[in-house]
């Protein structure tokens, strides 16, 4: 039913994910009575439904080579807090053509292992950058976060950062200097002391 | 581009000229869905789609008996069932946030303005059932003194058995351009976006900028 996605899990489904991604657009050559050499760009979605009537090729996107995902594996690798520039929507849209349009992509088994290769580095780096987040933040950015990651690792960050937000309080604790002082505190159910002034 | 209020207004013109209705109902679909309360319903776009998604299925209808290629045809579908997942979408979420929501919707004016006429009746019938359906299998048996649907008990200062959409829910934002240093919500701290730079925020630090446009939730 449209609109039913669980909300505890997140806004949005992957279906849902998927379907925004489905907009981007790509080159095909038809093998339909129009010039067989002439490049269109149309939506994902209709190039999928064209190809899987066998009326057409699907040119996979510049980025999706075996050199510039091999780049990209690379410079994700080498370092520890920046994201590669990727398109927004690349988990979906490699997801696709490797259902849809493996034939048509030249190395096909390469390119894939390297998309997972990346999306793991990625993926690891998020929760390693995670789990540095030790104090109340306003506001957080991440750069070149693509889509699908950024639908997968919403809830668990808008819960932390709320939880920071409420628990991390200048209001409960007037004592500035606390922050030179984390020792573990023992559970107390009244609100909190100063311990020290 | 340059810099500059000149190039801005540039984008903003073209930006308006090329932008589908599809586009935007996409985008006004995101914000909805993203977004912990009820957002302006878009009552122009809705419309205009309404008024497109009718003349397409007319279009279909004349195609299919005509005799053009079956193909041709049913990709005209497609896209006109991918317009009404987005339009149908856009309605439920907007109901489920009513339907969870309707105490705080129907006490507060400037809420309600955001509702649709339709969506105001229905808030309206939700309340009355759902006042109806409490007053009779709790409320009346409850003593005296706790049996009012909006606060706990007589001495409640205020309507707390009311609830209220969460607006200090951090959410996941871009912004579309250049957003010059401004205030964090309940901080002095500043905050600059560039174009495709990914947020993290509180949805009251820039619900302001979403209504206008500026903002866009993921």
């Amino acid at each position: 039913m449209a609109g039913q996605s669980d909300p505890n899990l997140s806004l949005f489904s992957a279906e849902e994910v998927e379907f925004i991604a489905e907009d981007e657009m790509v080159e095909i050559v038809p093998n339909l009575r129009m010039d067989a050499l002439n490049f269109i760009c149309v939506p994902l979605w209709l190039a999928v439904a064209l190809k899987k009537r066998g009326k057409c090729t699907i040119r996979p996107p510049l980025w999706m080579s075996v050199e510039k995902l091999t780049q990209v594996l690379e410079a994700e690798r080498d370092s520890q807090r920046v994201f590669e520039q990727l398109p927004f929507h690349y988990v979906e849209i490699s997801r696709l053509l490797f259902d849809h349009a493996r034939d048509d992509i030249p190395d096909v088994y390469m390119v894939r292992s390297l998309v997972e290769d990346i999306r793991d580095v990625r993926f690891h780096k998020v929760e390693t950058n995670l789990e540095t987040l030790n104090e109340r933040a306003l506001a957080l950015k991440i750069n070149n976060l693509s889509a699908m990651e950024v639908n997968i690792v919403r809830p668990f960050i808008g819960r932390a950062l709320q939880a920071f937000y409420k628990h991390d309080s200048p209001e409960l604790i007037p004592d500035q200097e606390r922050i030179s002082d984390r020792r573990p505190q023992v559970a107390n159910n009244a609100a909190r002391r100063h311990l020290r002034r | 581009m340059a810099s500059g209020s000149t190039a801005g207004t540039d984008d903003d013109y073209e930006a308006l000229i090329s932008t589908t209705d599809v586009e935007l109902l996409k985008r006004v679909w995101r914000n909805e869905k993203a977004a912990p309360e009820i957002l302006r319903f878009e009552t122009a776009l809705i419309q205009r789609t309404r008024g497109q998604i009718q003349l397409m299925e007319e279009t279909i209808e004349e195609f299919s008996s005509s005799g053009i290629d079956p193909l041709t045809v049913s990709l005209y579908q497609m896209d006109l069932d991918r317009t009404q997942y987005l339009l149908r979408s856009y309605l439920r979420t907007r109901l489920q946030k009513i339907g969870k929501y309707m105490f705080h919707i129907s006490n507060n004016p400037e809420v309600q303005n955001r509702l649709s006429e339709q969506e105001k009746g229905f808030a309206k019938r939700c309340t009355e059932d759902m006042e109806r359906h409490l007053e009779e299998s709790v409320l009346s048996k409850l003593p005296d003194n706790y049996r009012d649907i909006l606060k706990q008990s007589i001495i409640s200062e205020e309507n707390d058995m009311v609830p209220e959409p969460q607006l200090d829910t951090f959410v996941v934002c871009k912004s579309r351009r250049f957003l010059g240093p401004f205030q964090l919500d309940g901080s002095d701290e500043l905050l600059e976006m560039k174009p495709d730079d990914l947020c993290i925020i509180h949805y009251k630090s820039i619900k302001e900028r979403v209504q206008e446009g500026e903002i866009d939730l993921v």
